[in-house]
Parts: structure tokens; sequence; C-alpha cells
């Protein structure tokens, strides 16, 4: 068809016809996705794609590198926004109305009920994911060499992760938020425990003042509600966004995922490789370097690991698609049985007995019930400190990229495995069992049981282990892994016995089935 | 080179500056304004999150008239969060909030037994088992001009301080 011939008609109809190619053109920037630059390019210029980069570390690809652990945290995420959002609708943060409008969700509303378990199980299995994400860049050593900070973001996250779990378990105002609430704000006022004994609480009430901070008053109430609302659905959702954008942003600039120094590819994924090809390829077999692959290390990495990236589209991209989907079906079908708690109406009259926190604190709620100071704000806060000084105290440069480093990581994490279960099983049996310091001397002043308890003397021996690790080892690394090891054998202990072998009056019991009626 | 020849340049005709320069004086000082005025900005943010009047009720509360209390009388108030016991020597109110995490204590044989955490009181509220910081606090008692006994929550006066009418 010459030019003269082309009416405005005919351009007009060539287009609609044609919509379907230019549009998905437009859409993809790119007409076809068979050749590599075009696969390329479907990277780099996708805005939610971009943050990857065009070619995959396979590494970065094994199954059982990662495991999928962080991915899994951020779908969990992305699930408990939009869950939420949709809760929103319904929910009305007041005192009159909350428990109403959360039972409204429960038993009127269309499809409620499903979308409030996935809220809570996505949010509650974010906890369970994220803390095994950290376990494996813990064991991989991944938070070395130029990943120090990044390490600190994850901590802040784990620490965003759990205050917004709480907030929400705070807001159906039934008697698990009411008591949880009472609990978490008296929490906050146990430094008073220490200004107390420094007689200064009249001048300088430290903790009276975080309590009434976090109820807007002296007991949980009208004015509490709408600030921790505001907190879970605004601020903290805000903040966790904003971590988790430098968390990523850090993770690319570092150049991916973590890797060992040497790999070889397994034989059966060497066919997938993006071998540069010969001549008018896009990714030259010279590699060349930017500015910031320059900035980064002592020399460019010369002729390292392009041999041994594929393409992240597709395979990369339908990595995480299969991931999104196994997720997705979990928390789909774990929500279809499994109802989130909902209690009676909140009355301040009649604590719950035993009144438990959710589950992810009732480890911090067995040390609170040796010392509230200590057990709720003091334990956690060096817990914490430690978790995050752990790259700056362990330097060494070797073994990044390998599980538990090497034969000898594995062995110390498996002797700190067992003697932390020994040492902890046997702490708390015998607290269970002959009691503590105020059983035996009942005047005992309270600097003592604040300072000597079984949570302070347990942290005190997970130290002093890994400094013998790092004394018989000579390796800062060891001590890391006994720490990390004991730390997360006392993160499922704890709470294993705050959930399962705590009753009435926080006494022990073996099982549910032997609680005194009351 | 040529950074000799500038210095050497230089050095006659300058002084040696004494101190700092004035555009660092300036520079640091507004910086430091800078700085002071943030922190006073986030005090007053935090400030402003502390609520200046709270809607709860008083802690300050009627109980009944005196002869409502004979000896020997034990009362747990439950709204109030208070007992109020009279002997011999008197009437007086201790609280029934544990003051180890808030929960309500009941009353035993003995003492007081909170069911959170397990802190045990004995009969005059102190601690005897248990992670509690501090023993339940006695309450102020007062007589009200109409004839009431009045109890204020608020107000901790010292372990054995009764109340005669």
């Amino acid at each position: 068809m010459s030019e003269s011939t082309q009416t405005g008609i005919n351009k007009f109809v060539g287009n609609l016809i044609g919509i379907k190619d230019s549009f998905l053109g437009s859409f993809l920037r790119s007409r076809s996705l068979l050749s590599d630059r075009s696969k390329a390019a479907v990277m780099v210029n996708n805005f939610f794609l971009h943050v990857q980069g065009a070619k995959t570390h396979i590494n970065t690809l094994r199954p059982t590198y990662t495991f999928g652990m962080g991915l899994i945290s951020l779908y969990l995420f992305f699930f408990a926004v939009i869950s939420g959002v949709l809760l929103m609708i319904y929910y009305s943060p007041s005192l009159e109305n909350a428990y109403d409008s959360v039972k409204d969700i429960t038993n009127v509303v269309f499809g409620g009920n499903l979308i409030r378990n996935i809220h809570k199980w996505a949010g509650e299995g974010m906890i369970v994911f994220v803390m095994f994400h950290m376990a494996r860049v813990f064991f991989t050593s991944s938070y070395k060499k130029g990943r120090e900070f990044n390490w600190v973001v994850g901590i802040v996250l784990l620490v965003l992760t759990f205050i917004l779990n709480f907030s929400g378990y705070l807001l159906p105002w039934d008697q698990l938020a009411y008591w949880a609430m009472v609990i978490g704000a008296n929490i906050a006022g146990s430094p008073a425990e220490i200004t107390d004994i420094l007689g200064i609480t009249k001048y300088f009430d430290f903790g009276g003042l975080q309590k009434e901070l976090f109820l807007g008053g002296t007991v949980p109430g009208k004015a509490t509600l709408p600030r921790v609302h505001f907190f879970h659905v605004m601020f903290l959702p805000i903040i966790l966004v904003i971590f988790l954008g430098v968390h990523f942003w850090r993770v690319r600039k570092d150049g991916g995922l973590t890797k060992p120094d040497e790999f070889g590819p397994a034989p059966v994924d060497e066919k997938f490789l993006a071998l540069p090809e010969k001549k008018g390829g896009i990714f030259p077999t010279n590699k060349t370097y930017g500015l910031m692959e320059l900035a980064h290390g002592k020399t460019p990495a010369v002729d390292k690991d392009i041999e041994n990236t594929v393409l992240s589209w597709p395979n990369l991209v339908w990595a995480e698609f299969a991931v999104l989907m196994l997720t997705f079906a979990g928390v789909f079908v774990y929500s279809m049985y499994i109802n989130a708690p909902l209690k009676e109406l909140a009355n301040p009259l009649i604590p719950e007995n035993p009144a438990k926190a959710p589950w992810y604190f009732l480890g911090l709620q067995e040390l609170v019930s040796y010392s509230a100071f200590m057990g709720g704000i003091a334990l956690p806060t060096l817990a914490l400190i430690g978790l995050g000084l752990i790259p700056y105290l362990d330097r060494e440069p070797q073994h990044v990229g390998l599980w538990f480093s090497n034969k000898q990581g594995k062995s110390v994490a498996l002797q700190s495995f067992i003697v932390a279960i020994a040492a902890l099983v046997g702490l708390l049996a015998f607290v269970v069992n002959f009691g503590w310091l105020r059983t035996w001397f009942t005047d005992i002043p309270q600097v003592a049981i604040i300072l000597v308890n079984p949570g302070t003397l347990w942290v005190g021996f997970v130290m002093a282990w890994s400094l013998f690790i790092i004394k018989k080892t000579d390796s800062t690394r060891m001590g890391a892994i006994a720490l990390f090891t004991m730390f997360l054998v006392s993160f499922v202990i704890l709470t294993y016995v705050g959930t399962e072998l705590r009753g009435p009056n926080w006494d022990f019991y073996w099982s549910k089935s032997q609680w005194p009626v009351h | 080179m040529n950074n000799n020849a500038c210095c050497a340049h230089k050095d006659p005709h300058k002084k040696e500056p004494e101190g700092v320069s004035r555009r660092d004086f300036l520079g640091l000082a507004g910086i430091g304004v800078a700085i002071a005025a943030s922190f006073t900005a986030i005090a007053g943010i935090f400030r402003m999150t502390k609520a200046t009047v709270h809607y709860e009720e008083s802690r300050k509360f009627k109980i009944g008239m005196p002869a409502e209390f004979p000896v020997g009388t034990i009362k747990k108030l439950d709204d109030k969060k208070v007992f109020v016991f009279a002997d011999t020597e008197g009437l007086y109110a201790i609280s029934c909030i544990c003051t180890h995490l808030g929960c309500i204590v009941s009353p035993t044989e003995w003492g007081f037994q909170c069911p959170c955490h397990g802190s045990k009181y004995n009969k005059d509220g102190k601690v005897i088992g248990g992670p509690a910081p501090r023993p339940l606090p006695w309450l102020e008692v007062s007589l009200h001009e109409d004839g009431n006994l009045v109890v204020d929550a608020a107000k901790e006066v010292k372990k054995g301080t009764k109340f005669t009418v």
C-alpha cells in the first residue's frame, strides 16, 4: 500500500487490528521475549523487576541455598497488606465498636472470616519466615563483606514484624487483646523497677512515661485503641516498607545474594547458563565494568561469575512466581481450616487465667515471670544488640556462601545445639521444681531478683559459652555460630514452655488437660 | 608544584587564622541551631502524644458509710480494683492490681495470689513469692463531708496506716 493510497480510515483500521501487538509491545517495551537482548530489557525496563539484575547467579536459584525464606516473608507481607486493607473497610477502632466490628467481620461479612484468617496467619507466618530467613543469612555467613549494615536493617525489620503483629493482636478488644495490652503496658512501665531502686522515680519516671505514651492514659481504654490502630495500619507499615526498600537495594548493590567464592555449577545446570555470545551478543566475553563495580572491593573481579549466570527472565522470575503460588496456597489452605481466635469482649475485672501474650511473645513472658524489667526490656534489648553486633564482632572473610562455613562450623552448631537444649531444659526444670530466690529467702531485696534470675543466668551462660568457643577454636565465626544457635534454641524452647507447659498462675503443667477447673 | 606555588604565594598575605574562621563559625552555628530545632520539634511531637486530659474514671471514689464496714469486714470492690478491710485498729484499703504486670490478684487464706505470673503477697500486701517488684500499695482512706468513706487509688500511704472515724 503506497503512501498516497493509504487513507486515514485505512490507517485507523490497521492500528485497530494491530492493538494486540502494539499494546503488548508498549507494555513490555519490546516485541517479543525471544532474544537475550529483549529478555534483559524486560528486567531492566520494568519498574517492578528492575530491582533485580538482568542476569542472576545460579547459586541464587538453588532452592537449598535460600529455601526462598526472604521471598516468602515478602509475599506474606503483601498478603497481610491486601487482607488488612480489606479488613479496614469494616473495622472501627473505637471502644464501643471495635469488638462488634470484628465479630461482624468474622460472622456476617461475606468472606470476612477468611480474609481475617489470611491476615492473621500471613502476619504470624512473617514472624516464622523472617526468623528462618535470618537463620539462613546467618548460617551462610551472608552478613559479611560489605553486608554488615544490611544485617542490622534486617534486625530492624524483625523488630517491626514483631511490633506489627503485637499491635494487630490488640485491635479486636477482646479478652486476649485487653490483657495483652495490660501486660504490654506494664512491661513498658517496668523501668520503674530500676528507678525505684535508685529512688528517682518521683523525678524521672521513664517507665511511667513509656506506659502512658502507649496507653494514652493510665489504663487501657478509649485513648488506647486509636493510637494502637494508627501504629498498626499506618506508621509501622510505612516504616517497614521504607526499611524493606533499603534492605533490597543494598542486596542488589552488594551484587545480589551471597555465593561461595569457589563455585562450580552442577552438570545439570550447565545447559541453562547464559554463555557469552561470541560476537554481536549483548553480554561480551570480556566483561566491562561500571564505576559501581569498581567502587566495590579492591580490584574488579575479571572473568569471575560471568560464566555462572543465567538470564533473570525467565529463570528467576518463574522461580519467584512459583514461590508466590506455593506461599499463597499455604496461607489460603491454612486459613480455610484454622480460625483466628476471638474471645469474649474485654473485661477489665477478670484477667484470663493464665493471661497469655500471643505465642511469639510467650518466650519473653516466661522470662518476664522471673523479672518484668529484665525479661521484658533488658534481656530482649541485649539480645537484639548482640544479634546486631554479630557482623562487627566477627569479621573473618572466609566461607561466605557456605552453610555452617565448614566442617568445624557444623560441629560447633551441633554442640551448641545440644548444650543449649540440655542446659536450658535443666535450668527450667530446676526453676519449676525448686522455685527461685524468693521461694527460699522471702525478704530478699528486689534488686537481687532483677540481677540474678534464670533469665540473666541463661544469657550469661550463652555469652560465656560463645567466648569459650572463640577461645577453643580461635575463630570469631565459630563463636558467632555458637551464639546464634543458642539464641535460636532459647527462642524455641522458651516459646514452647510458655505456650504449652504453663497454666493457671503460671504454674507448670505437662498438658492443658491437667489444668485445674476454675 | 602547583600546591607549593599557591601556598608560597598565600602565606605572606594571610595571617594565621585565630580560632574558628567566620565562615566555619556561621556554618557550625547554623548546623547547631538546626539540630537544636529538630530536637525541640521532636520533643514537641512526643509531648503531643502524651494526653493532657485522661477521659478515665476518677481514681478517688466513695465506698459507703463507716457503719457498713464493721470490724472483720473483708470486701473486694471489683470495679474499683481495691480490697477494703476493717479490723479493731481501723479501716484500710489495699490495691488488688498486681505490681508485676497489672493483673488482678485474688484473696487466699494466706494473702493474695496473682493468676498471671504467680506472684504471691501476704495479708499486708508484702511480696512473698514470684516476680512482683513491689508490695501491693495501701491506699489513702478519708472521710467525705457527707459522711461517706473515700478511697483515693492514686494516693499511696505507708503500710499499716489505718483509718479510724
